[in-house]
């Protein structure tokens, strides 16, 4: 479904993202990890197109993002994506968050709307908090609250930008179970994590990135089994120490 | 004219005293609204991807801000009628050069506003496909006013005190009606300190106004 072939992207002079080659398949879980800096945000941002790139190829569900012509944001509305500070709209309730471009992008009226948002409202558990204004809310519910408006879009994938790194850790748990249901119902999912819990129990694959190449692409139990690369041994055994 | 103080001669005055605060007030609502409608225009091109749009608000907003306002007031109450080819009253011609001039200290306001929003903001609102139009229409530009409001207000009181330099062009505003009365009957300290004391409580409660809003909006 997407398809990542020899993406390469510079800032300037500083070269971000080299040759990155992975694709993902319908259904399928892959959580890219790494140190910071080395390009996993970028990466997941290329994909639909927010950032964009000067060699290589992304398609997504056939469609190439990088192409002239190709409507973004047609495109960004079929992929949710949630960002690691929630980035919730603060002059709005969660309600009008989540209703917002199920108005303007897929043009539903505004009570088919409102019923879709507290179904997902439902399911994220914050039903209750729909008047709210997101600065009301924890952490925790706020970035339920923007999967949610993620979801309400009815997205073919999701992209998830180190969702939990912003997180006060008694929140992590609440997002992650959101995440893993969500895996579990069959969404394919990019995810940019630290979390090698969530990696473990719902990755199919996994991404290791370092200095802006894909230095390992592997099965989930694979990886974690015997990691083939130095550079990837030496960050599992920095993070799983503790 | 330095005889006993009378502040009779201001109540009897009242009524031409109402009429050019009328003026003001007209003065000061339209350079408001129309100086933040074109002012968030010049600052939308300014900040646009397109150069030239760009380009021509950079230049416009560096002409009437470096041109002091008497002179753009005189400018347009001499240039507006030879480039309109008839006259269109001294009223007109100051209400334009207020509007241009205003928005052109609004549009570097709003400008900082705007850019006052967090990318990832943008990043988030592009994500859910909405277009750039209508993401800077409904996630930037309402959190860039929310923002602004208590620089837009002190540029407003700023601008209600310029309004009486279009005494210059003869225009009866409150300044120019109380010095016609104080020439008039002679009662210069009378309107004088009478209009000093009016603009002064009008502005400080503006002020008072600005600093509630400060507090409200402050994160």
């Amino acid at each position: 479904m997407i398809e990542v072939d020899k993406l390469s992207k510079w800032y300037g002079d500083f070269q971000v993202l080299d040759q990155c080659s992975t694709s993902v398949a319908k259904g399928e879980v892959v959580v890219i990890c790494g140190p910071s800096g080395s390009g996993k945000s970028t990466l997941i941002k290329c994909i639909n197109g927010l950032e964009p790139f000067q060699q290589g190829v992304i398609t997504v569900n056939g469609v190439s993002v990088g192409a002239e012509g190709t409507d973004l944001p047609k495109l960004r509305a079929s992929i949710g994506m949630v960002f690691q500070n929630f980035e919730l709209f603060p002059h709005m309730t969660v309600l009008d968050n989540i209703c917002l471009a199920q108005t303007k992008v897929l043009n539903r009226d505004h009570i088919e709307a409102g019923e879709r948002a507290m179904q997902l409202l439902n399911r994220v558990g914050l039903a209750d908090q729909a008047p709210k204004h997101p600065a009301q809310l924890s952490g925790g519910q706020q970035q339920r609250v923007a999967i949610a408006r993620a979801l309400a879009m009815d997205p073919i994938a999701m992209l998830f930008d180190e969702p939990t790194s912003a997180l006060d850790p008694e929140m992590i748990n609440e997002v992650l179970d959101v995440m893993v249901a969500l895996a579990q119902d069959g969404m394919t999912m990019m995810v940019v994590t630290h979390e090698m819990g969530f990696a473990r129990k719902v990755a199919d694959r996994v991404v290791f990135m370092d200095d802006g190449r894909i230095e390992e692409d592997a099965k989930t139990d694979e990886f974690f089994g015997a990691p083939r690369g130095e550079r990837a041994q030496l960050f599992l055994s920095k993070i799983l120490t503790h | 004219m330095f005889g006993a103080f009378d502040y009779q001669v201001v109540i009897r005055n009242l009524h031409l005293l109402w009429d050019g605060m009328q003026i003001t007030f007209l003065l000061t609502g339209v350079a408001i609204v129309g100086g933040i409608l074109f002012g968030t225009i010049l600052a939308l091109m300014r900040l646009s991807r397109f150069m030239v749009l760009s380009f021509l608000a950079g230049r416009y907003v560096d002409a009437f801000r470096s041109t002091p306002l008497i002179l753009v007031i005189f400018w347009f109450y001499f240039a507006v009628p030879i480039v309109v080819g008839r006259p269109i009253g001294d009223l007109y011609s100051v209400l334009i050069a207020f509007t241009l001039f205003e928005a052109a200290y609004y549009s570097e306001i709003i400008r900082a506003g705007i850019q006052s929003i967090r990318m990832p903001q943008i990043h988030a609102g592009l994500a859910l496909g909405l277009t750039r139009w209508q993401t800077t229409k409904t996630i930037v530009l309402p959190q860039a006013f929310r923002n602004m409001v208590p620089v837009l207000l002190t540029q407003a009181i700023v601008l209600f005190q310029d309004t009486s330099l279009v005494y210059v062009v003869g225009l009866k505003d409150f300044l120019t009606a109380a010095d016609l009365v104080a020439a008039r009957d002679n009662r210069v300290v009378e309107l004088y300190l009478f209009t000093a004391v009016v603009y002064f409580i009008l502005c400080w409660l503006g002020s008072l106004l600005v600093r509630r809003l400060q507090r409200q909006y402050a994160i």
